[in-house]
């Protein structure tokens, strides 16, 4: 009964973000059409090299991965209504915490070894945004500035420890750390090429997701992120979630350090830091920070960072042509994201006819 | 005139395409239908393919295609062969060394049929060439840097690097007769091995003409920031310095700011003489044309790594043409000109020895004995962590 | 003989010439941001406006032969790209935070697709004031070699501070920022302020990236910002959103930037990273200081990070 009469608005759900991803690649094939590429061979060889075989379907996942474990770095402060954008440095914080570990316990079974560095990994990357969290609440410095700028810094800690203390002295020409032992390295899913981290991101996503709509706790940020007073008045301890909170956006983040330290690199140097961060912060916004969505979100900014590799073998277009797609891509969505509620289609029929004068929407 | 393939749509494409088919697949599969074309390759080979056996070859760079640098080095090596008859090349740019770089390396190699590939950055070797190799045995793996160890790495993967020091020598020489100042001037990214070679070579060819001249040098710490690198050159053209050369990945700035500043200069990676056209002396550039051309030969006249007939690891300097010395700027002299030719000509019929005791690092220690000779292949000057005698700087 | 005197005397020449040198692009940058915060509006953005406007400025002037009209179409494509993002964040339900994110990864699209023809060429460099001419010492001459644009900059700083505090627009401005609702009631269109704001804005940033590749370093390439764009948003509140204040820690950034190499040029070289992170380090170091929890920054917007 209930979700037949709301249809509607589920519909518009799911066609809004359909309707948006049409509507870009309409955009960015005006694009390459004005710039002489057949836009049809462009949509061909997007399709082709992001979801047209199980061969691409592994690329993208393989690019989603980390993203959604960064995602998460944003999405979760953005309950409380603080905008993190400290992702690559918890990032880059969490694999040196992971390189660091797996250094110290490399004798013990890889089991335990793995465990050790997720751990280290997850508690370096979280105190790094904890500490965002805290400049906030105690000290009232805002946390998007602060975490931006403890990204610059985590990055200059991870070059002076890499071509420092921690070098591994046969890494001539690409200053490392010493590299994991192989038993330990984090191994693929079987029958397939896509690392474990995967499952990393999806488990993390989930719980996230459970965390925060369906537990007390969740419902306490949800209320401190709606109103900040109110939550204080209502006995919220504000601190102790916000701290909470940040540690646990860090600790993802910073997990997705370890999976690229233990799966991709299997060493800690400068390679860490690719940008996987800023992508996490786009993809939980597109998301609404929803940990569901961007699961979801995940997987289509890795199927475009795969075409981007397939317009340049394939068509020539030169590498920059991925960054304008992935732009207009996210601010089509964005654009999309105000029209929620705009659109009489989608409005559901309960209200009786009379009123219907009264709630014509705001154009 | 681009020539057009007979294009199809590989049957067994479409086939995964109809079971991945998704919610997503279903509305592209309806533009996959009226795609007229499904091209392979953009690249327009000189002579028609020969009938099933073209080489399609895969290349792989880091950053930008045309910075004027190392990724263009390669890129013109890239130009060279695939002017050859029966050779394809694919390339992809700003490729990070990430798990990107394993999937551009699997896609050339199962989408655009890839049997050679060139994955040009040095840090792509370990673990992403390594772990891609191993699983493919039957695509060759030719990776710049000279990290090949027997034993220890798949014997589908092979090295290759170039003794461009050599280059660096001469260019030291031009610079030190062309110095008023007797400063020097040199522009590194990062202290590692390969930079810090470069940067004693060319402090010795300096100091084999005038002994009192000194290098200057400033690591920024990256391989390509513009403003800290012009930064860098500003302060040392302050300290007096009157020739100025780099290592980083662009040395555009550099080359650019040293003209500017009325100082001379030296090129590196490729040749820059039309960005100074005043001041610029010579250059060490990469000929990866000539090595490349041998790999596509040997390539198609069936040898393979894995059976030995293509050597692991190639090197070679000025002698092997790996790389040659920018063709002199009008600042030069004759009598410069025919001093440092005179040494070109002992590096071309290798009697040169650069590295040859007593040698001591700017500590005073000494790092090569009396009557030692280092030669060029020696494996110790490949762990090189110390500045000879004469930089001005430090590595820590 | 100058040579001598070189030595102790060139890092303060450097530090000084490097500011000189280097602060235009974060003067014109967190000058831009400045006025779009002080709409109530942040913009993230601007370090892709900055990229295409180093790259259409650069493009232009190569192509035309006059650096001054690659400044403008600098300033026209800055123009574009904050009329988008000022379109696109007033809209209900969409983040001012994500669209700026977003606006980072399209305008540095646009800015290297589009630039990859202008790599190698050589395009014609803006002129500079020779301060320095009077000079015989060339470290000094080259010290003070400064750019029209950086003097432009210098000009806008107080006109900015005065058109806030003294003129009916300012007040506009400032009242949208502080608090829209009042403004609303004043009869003042939130939407249009906020939108001239943004891409007057993104305009001034814009030049900023005219000043990287037409002047300093000079060239075009997908390198050349290091991160100045995001860098203004920290400069701005570094500045407490006082134009004149942007000035000063403008130089201070700009200079910043010229002590690692030149430190290293008499042979300091201890900690080069941490010597490139030290502006980060202080402006984190000065907000710890001089934040509160108990009262908002003197100066900051009231609607600024709030959706409203």
């Amino acid at each position: 009964m209930n979700v037949l009469s709301s249809w509607r608005s589920l519909s518009e759900k799911i066609i809004i973000p359909i309707a948006a991803l049409i509507l870009s690649l309409v955009v960015f094939g005006i694009f390459c059409a004005l710039n002489g590429t057949n836009p049809f061979a462009v949509y061909s060889v997007i399709y082709q090299s992001a979801f047209g075989s199980a061969f691409s379907w592994q690329g993208t996942l393989v690019r989603a991965a980390p993203l959604m474990l960064t995602a998460l770095c944003t999405a979760l402060p953005a309950r409380l209504g603080l905008v993190v954008i400290g992702n690559e440095g918890a990032l880059v914080m969490g694999g040196i915490g992971a390189i660091a570990a797996g250094l110290a316990f490399s004798s013990l079974p890889p089991l335990v070894v793995q465990i050790a560095m997720a751990i280290a990994a997850i508690i370096l990357g979280g105190i790094w945004i904890m500490g965002v969290g805290a400049l906030k609440y105690y000290r009232g410095v805002n946390e998007t500035i602060s975490s931006l700028l403890m990204n610059y810094i985590a990055i200059a800690i991870l070059n002076t420890l890499v071509e420092g203390p921690m070098r591994d002295p046969s890494s001539l020409n690409k200053p490392s750390t010493y590299p994991l032992l192989e038993v330990n390295w984090l191994q693929s899913i079987p029958g397939s090429r896509v690392h474990f981290g995967l499952i990393y991101g999806l488990i993390a996503c989930v719980i996230a997701y459970f965390l925060i709509q369906r537990t007390t706790f969740g419902f306490g940020v949800r209320t401190a992120g709606g109103n900040i007073r109110a939550a204080k008045i209502a006995g919220l301890p504000v601190g102790k979630l916000t701290l909470a909170v940040c540690f646990l956006a860090g600790s993802c983040a910073g997990l997705a350090g370890m999976v690229e330290v233990a799966a991709i690199h299997h060493r800690a140097n400068a390679s860490l830091n690719t940008g996987y961060g800023y992508s996490g912060i786009l993809v939980a916004f597109v998301a609404r920070n929803n940990p569901l969505a961007s699961v979801l979100v995940a997987i289509l900014l890795g199927g475009l960072l795969a075409s981007g590799s397939g317009l340049q073998r394939s068509l020539g277009l030169n590498d920059a042509s991925v960054l304008v797609f992935q732009g207009i891509v996210f601010l089509v969505i964005l654009f999309s994201e105000s029209m929620y509620g705009k659109l009489d289609f989608f409005k559901d029929r309960q209200v009786p006819p009379k009123i219907t004068p009264s709630t014509q929407p705001i154009a | 005139m681009k020539d057009e393939k007979p294009l199809y749509i590989p049957r067994r494409q479409i086939i995964r395409g109809i079971i991945a088919s998704t919610a997503f697949g279903v509305t592209s599969q309806l533009w996959t239908g009226c795609t007229p074309s499904e091209p392979t390759t953009t690249d327009t080979t000189a002579t028609p393919p020969a009938s099933g056996s073209e080489l399609t070859i895969g290349f792989i760079f880091v950053g930008p295609k045309d910075d004027f640098g190392y990724n263009q080095s390669h890129f013109q090596g890239q130009g060279v062969i695939s002017q050859l008859a029966g050779v394809k090349t694919v390339d992809e740019a700003n490729v990070p060394e990430t798990a990107t770089v394993q999937e551009t390396m699997l896609s050339m190699i199962n989408q655009n049929g890839a049997t050679v590939l060139f994955p040009t950055s040095f840090g792509y070797f370990d673990p992403h060439i390594l772990k891609i190799a191993k699983e493919n045995p039957t695509v060759q793996f030719l990776h710049c840097g000279g990290m090949y160890k027997e034993g220890v790495h798949p014997t589908n993967v092979g090295s290759y690097y170039g003794y461009i020091d050599e280059a660096e020598y001469i260019s030291g020489i031009v610079a030190a007769l062309t110095t008023k100042s007797g400063k020097l001037g040199f522009v590194a990214a990062k202290p590692i091995p390969q930079v810090l070679r470069n940067i004693n070579s060319y402090t010795l060819g300096a100091r084999s003409v005038n002994p009192t001249a000194t290098v200057q040098v400033i690591f920024t710490g990256d391989w390509s920031i513009p403003v800290k690198e012009a930064e860098a050159a500003n302060s040392m053209v302050d300290q007096g310095v009157d020739v100025m050369t780099c290592h980083v990945d662009s040395p555009k700035v550099v080359i650019e700011t040293a003209e500017k500043r009325k100082i001379f200069c030296t090129g590196y990676h490729v040749d820059q003489s039309q960005l100074a056209p005043n001041g610029f002396l010579t250059g060490s550039e990469w000929n990866w044309g000539k090595v490349y051309t041998t790999y596509v030969e040997q390539v198609k006249a069936g040898k393979t790594l894995a059976d030995g007939g293509i050597p692991h690891l190639v090197r070679g300097g000025l002698k092997e043409e790996f790389c040659k010395l920018s063709s002199y700027g009008s600042a030069v002299t004759d009598a410069t000109k025919k001093e440092a030719d005179a040494v070109l000509a002992k590096f071309m019929d290798g009697t040169m020895v650069i590295y040859a005791g007593e040698i001591k690092d700017n500590t005073g220690k000494i790092v090569i004995a009396k009557d030692k000779k280092l030669m060029q292949t020696d494996p110790t000057l490949e762990k090189m962590d110390w500045l000879v005698e004469g930089v001005v700087g430090k590595i820590g | 003989m100058a040579a001598e005197t070189a030595d102790w005397l060139g890092v303060p020449l450097a530090i000084i010439g490097g500011t000189l040198r280097g602060s235009a692009p974060f003067l014109f940058v967190s000058l831009g941001e400045c006025l779009t915060e002080k709409s109530g509006k942040i913009n993230l953005g601007l370090e892709g406006t900055l990229l295409t406007g180093a790259m259409s400025a650069y493009a232009v002037s190569y192509l035309t032969g006059s650096p001054w009209l690659g400044v403008l179409a600098a300033g026209v494509a800055g123009l574009c790209l904050g009329a988008i993002h000022a379109w696109l964040s007033q809209r209900s339900g969409v983040s001012d935070v994500a669209v700026g994110i977003a606006m980072i990864v399209f305008g540095s699209g646009i800015a290297f697709f589009f630039g990859k023809a202008f790599i190698q060429p050589q395009a014609p460099q803006l002129p500079i004031f020779e301060f320095g001419a009077w000079s015989n010492y060339p470290p000094l001459q080259s010290a003070l070699q400064v750019s029209p644009l950086l003097l432009i900059g210098i000009a806008i700083a107080p006109i900015m501070q005065w058109f806030f505090k003294s003129t009916r627009w300012g007040l506009y401005v400032r009242a949208v920022g502080d608090s829209p609702s009042a403004a609303r009631a004043m009869g003042i269109s939130v939407f249009w302020v906020r939108f001239l704001a943004i891409t007057i804005g993104s305009f001034l940033s814009a030049i900023g990236g005219a000043c990287l590749s037409l002047y300093y370093p000079g060239i075009w390439s997908e390198n050349i910002s290091s991160g100045q764009g995001l860098m203004a948003v920290a400069l701005v509140i570094f500045a407490r959103w006082q134009p004149m204040q942007c000035l000063w820690a403008a130089l201070l950034f700009g200079g910043a930037q010229a002590i690692g190499p030149a430190l290293q040029s008499v042979g300091v070289t201890s900690f080069r990273y941490l010597f490139n992170a030290s502006p980060y380090i202080f402006t984190l170091i000065i907000m710890i200081i001089t934040c509160s929890p108990k009262r908002t920054l003197a100066g900051s917007p009231g609607a600024l990070g709030t959706n409203e």
